[in-house]
């Protein structure tokens, strides 16, 4: 039986890519917040899962305003690296985990969760950046991964109740898989940022401290957040956070957290990232 | 379901909804477009013919060419397509985010450093309503 492990929360700024990718991690603006990503590398190095399920939304890159998913699951065996606009970043190809992905595509449905199924299609920061924070710089990435995509780009994207329940099926489907895989999933985006308008910049730290706290003291309070609030507490693209609440409704009502690192500025946003293991998992 | 718009009292923010999705979608497909690398020289090599590809109103089209990135949203423009014309210019998320915001390319970025832009006073468009800090 396949079974998730363990929980990783990171934002994917995409200035952190850039950063990775020109070299410049080690300058002043951006070393404290590479070296807050090390324990996570070395931690998620030594849990060495077989498989990953990232959260994460496209930005214009994959889907456009043509057609909207609100929840979609990439089954492909390959997913190349998407041109957002400045050229595709230069890292491994993202190799996908078809049986699974196709196991969970037909659980999910079959459990009320009307997922779109992607066969082709690139990927952008909102995936590519969590791998390089999380694995650094391989020549190719160590696990494969199952993209699920979440519209936030198209307002309304799905309330966090909703997502913390697709979570909750997530991890149903996994837990019905009969080959033996130990599962990470990852849920990405946020903190706190808002990237348009004259309210540009937003910052809330204390927001974004209570959430990081909620995620293992009461999660289920935290997905009764409106949109309306994460916008005005949050910043306007602060409302990515509803992704955390899928990764968390995967893990157990208990959770460990293991390891946190907060950090602002990353560009425009707070850069927040935690790891949460199930507690049966040790 | 609440769909008042209640996000509306926020200032200085356009929530990219129903309404603001109708009047933009042609923008916001040209943006797209850019995607293309030979799209980008198209576009750069002369920008109103390649805009003549799109179905755009006047205004948006002045928006683009006159590169008013606070006048993209109010017409329509997601800040996740518009973003891409900027990119063209070689220009990153903060430096259109200061250009929004008003200020100079510095005075941003320090206050980014400084912890960025406070919740505190800026979350309703009228003052008179009430500051309710979260957490």
């Amino acid at each position: 039986m396949a079974k998730i492990v363990a929980g990783i929360a990171v934002s994917h700024v995409p200035a952190i890519g850039v950063a990775m990718d020109r070299g410049m991690t080690g300058t002043p603006y951006w070393e404290p917040l590479f070296k807050g990503y090390g324990p996570a590398r070395e931690w998620l190095a030594k849990l060495a899962p077989d498989v990953a399920i990232i959260v994460y939304n496209d930005h214009a890159s994959a889907f456009s305003l043509e057609i909207i998913p609100t929840f979609l699951i990439g089954v492909a065996d390959k997913f190349p690296i998407a041109d957002e606009g400045f050229g595709p970043r230069p890292v491994p190809l993202v190799h996908g985990h078809p049986a699974l992905a196709w196991h969970l595509a037909q659980s999910l449905i079959l459990d009320e969760f009307d997922m779109t199924i992607a066969n082709e299609m690139p990927v952008d920061h909102g995936l590519t950046v969590p791998l390089s924070i999380t694995c650094g710089q391989p020549a190719a990435w160590p696990f494969p991964v199952i993209p699920i995509c979440v519209n936030v780009v198209q307002y309304p994207p799905p309330t966090g109740a909703r997502c913390y329940k697709l979570g909750m099926a997530i991890r149903r489907a996994v837990e019905t898989f009969e080959q033996n895989l130990r599962v990470v999933i990852y849920g990405t985006g946020g903190m706190s940022h808002q990237l348009q308008g004259e309210r540009a910049g937003l910052i809330n730290r204390q927001f974004d401290t209570a959430f990081l706290d909620g995620m293992t003291k009461d999660p289920v309070a935290l997905t009764k957040i409106t949109h309306t609030e994460y916008m005005r507490e949050a910043g306007s693209e602060g409302i990515e956070m509803v992704m955390w609440h899928v990764m968390r409704g995967a893990l157990d009502q208990n959770v460990a957290e293991v390891y946190r690192h907060y950090h602002v500025p990353a560009s425009n946003t707070a850069a927040g990232l935690m790891i949460l293991e199930n507690r049966s998992a040790a | 379901m609440a769909q008042d718009r209640d996000y509306e009292s926020i200032p200085g923010t356009y929530v990219y909804d129903a309404e603001r999705g109708r009047i933009g979608y042609a923008l916001n497909m040209f943006c797209m477009s850019l995607n293309k690398a030979d799209n980008r020289q198209s576009f750069k090599q002369d920008p109103a013919a390649y805009l003549d590809r799109f179905r755009l109103t006047p205004e948006q089209r002045r928006a683009v060419l006159e590169r008013d990135w606070l006048g993209m949203l109010k017409v329509g423009g997601n800040i996740y397509y518009t973003i891409k014309i900027a990119f063209c210019d070689g220009l990153t998320f903060q430096d259109v985010a200061g250009m929004m915001s008003g200020v100079p390319k510095e005075t941003y970025a320090q206050m980014m450093l400084a912890g960025g832009r406070s919740p505190d006073g800026n979350r309703f468009k009228d003052p008179q309503e009430p500051e309710s800090g979260h957490g």
